[in-house]
């Protein structure tokens, strides 16, 4: 519990500072803006899955949702960009409150569930009678909000919150109450946890974070179509990410996408045809020797892992 | 046990259905704070189905259970453990994951207890302190049902329900924990056990629900439980009672 000063200093503050001074001295900023974008998406997942073991395969249609909330404000109300992210943030979270009756189900049944719904919501949002609103199937493209500098450094700010509320979950009472909930939720309730109300929370704390991570990719993009912001990828990435690091870790998800995502722009865009090959093997290896992920080489060892 | 203290859990004619089986068939009776009631019958008898509708885990089909004065039927877990019902389960459910002081610090956050013991006070009353710093996963089955006591005792309950703590315990352990069990009656807690080891029952319980089918067939003492016909009937069959 009194760990969390060490964990802002040591893990956070080296994080933010290091993202916030990269696009002075690396060119490629797009890459580093996905990397940003990526660490909130493992993270959000890591506040669903790693604390409460709910596994969102359908994940991107909060991130999708924040994409257009975003979208919309701008086109229709002209309203200034970060206004607009909290918007999108907002819009992830109505989405994630409609969803909640999905928490009743568990394991396979809320993964399916979810990507389904991730499903509905891109082709709510893609039909063409929408286009009034949505643009439809026919994509947005914004104009007066295009600024990659300023998504870029709001894209910062949402991963050091993200960041800090992990740190929160793995420091205090309610983080250890939404771990009991996701190993067992009856003895957790008759620890005195409000099981739905946890899981509730949680749900829409990494909605929150996934719907501003979309507001900003919009923001950063300008012109995007509801596959781009709905794509499956991104689900699969943040998901996979997280789990290669260690869920219900704060250097879990850092650590994965630092790792994965590195690998696959070193090697996924020179030699396509070894990446698939080289991700798939590290991926079954994870499953098969790590599969409480990297960060378990050193609890094995009894090292404390944050 | 003082006789003219009133009841802090009444249960009357609780019927608990699942399909067309009555897991609970109409039963009824109560305790009083500092007692230690037995629950006893055979397998399928309704016992666990008891201690589940009491604690909140499942709703009951009819009937009333009123815990310090107020109905308790169907009312969420959490909400019955802040007002001081808590219990333990035949099989062991900590947060195995988690470690042994983790697991009571949930309790102790989020059980509402004003006045709940101390960590270190649980740990070294239940055996636990050598193990603290473990992932609960780690613990014998032993060490594993203590700490789920401790987890329910960490909420401070008013009515404690035990659902066969002693199973599998050696007599060592279980001379010592009827002893602490007494202790915890004596401070006023009510408490109902669920057990298959009438030695362990006779040694700690004033009083003895014995059920069969769901019902109430004996109230008593155990000794003149096992010198009624009917119950020895239900344990060893019709041609013994006689």
């Amino acid at each position: 519990m009194h760990n969390a000063p060490k964990h802002l200093v040591f893990i956070l503050a080296p994080l933010v500072v290091v993202f916030a001074l990269l696009p002075g001295v690396y060119q490629n900023h797009l890459l580093l803006f996905n990397f940003v974008i990526f660490l909130i998406l493992a993270q959000g997942v890591n506040i669903i899955y790693g604390f409460t073991g709910y596994l969102p395969f359908g994940y991107v249609g909060f991130f999708g949702a924040g994409a257009y909330g975003f979208a919309i404000m701008v086109m229709h109300l002209h309203t200034p960009a970060p206004l607009a992210v909290l918007v999108g943030g907002g819009v992830a979270v109505l989405l994630g409150l409609l969803l909640t009756p999905l928490l009743r189900l568990s394991g396979a049944y809320f993964a399916i569930a979810n990507l389904a719904a991730s499903l509905a919501v891109l082709h709510f949002v893609a039909n063409p009678a929408l286009e009034g609103i949505t643009k439809g199937p026919y994509g947005v493209s914004l104009t007066g909000t295009f600024n990659p500098t300023h998504a870029y450094y709001a894209a910062v700010v949402v991963m050091a919150l993200t960041v800090g509320a992990v740190v929160y979950l793995k420091n205090s009472p309610f983080g250890l109450a939404l771990q009991a909930v996701r190993e067992d939720a009856v003895s957790a309730s008759m620890a005195g946890v409000n099981i739905i109300k946890m899981r509730v929370i949680a749900w829409l704390a990494s909605a929150l974070v996934a719907g501003l991570a979309g507001g900003i990719y919009a923001w950063y993009v300008s012109v995007f179509y509801p596959d781009n912001v709905f794509s499956g990828e991104f689900s699969i990435f943040a998901i996979v990410f997280a789990l290669f690091g260690g869920v219900a870790t704060i250097t879990g998800p850092i650590v994965g996408v630092l790792i994965l995502y590195g690998i696959y722009n070193l090697i996924g865009f020179t030699t396509p045809q070894y990446f698939q090959l080289i991700y798939g093997l590290l991926i079954m290896g994870l499953v098969l020797f790590l599969p409480a992920g990297l960060v378990s080489l050193a609890t094995r060892r009894g090292w404390h892992v944050p | 046990m003082s006789p003219e203290k009133s009841p802090i859990l009444e249960v009357s004619k609780l019927v608990k259905r699942f399909g067309g089986f009555h897991a609970l068939d109409g039963l009824s009776f109560h305790v009083v704070p500092g007692e230690i009631l037995g629950l006893v019958g055979p397998n399928g008898s309704g016992k666990t189905t008891a201690i589940n509708v009491i604690s909140g885990l499942y709703a009951p089909d009819g009937g009333e259970v009123v815990f310090d004065g107020a109905s308790s039927g169907g009312v969420a877990s959490h909400k019955l453990v802040h007002r001081g019902i808590n219990r333990t389960f035949q099989v062991p459910k900590p947060f195995l994951s988690l470690t042994v002081r983790e697991n009571i610090q949930v309790a102790l956050a989020y059980g509402g207890a004003t006045d709940a013991p101390s960590i270190a006070e649980l740990l070294e009353k239940y055996r636990l302190k050598e193990v603290a710093d473990r992932p609960a996963a780690d613990l014998n089955s032993a060490q594993q049902k203590m700490l789920d006591l401790t987890r329910a005792l960490a909420t401070r309950p008013r009515l404690l329900l035990l659902d066969e703590l002693a199973a599998g315990l050696n007599p060592a352990e279980l001379d010592w924990i009827a002893g602490r069990i007494k202790a915890l009656a004596a401070t006023g807690m009510a408490i109902i056990v669920v057990e298959h080891l009438m030695g362990f029952i006779e040694q700690i319980t004033d009083r003895v629900i014995v059920l069969n089918a769901g019902k109430e067939i004996f109230e008593g003492t155990l000794a003149t439980a096992v010198r009624e016909p009917q119950v020895i009937e239900v344990f060893l069959g019709g041609e013994h009672a006689h």
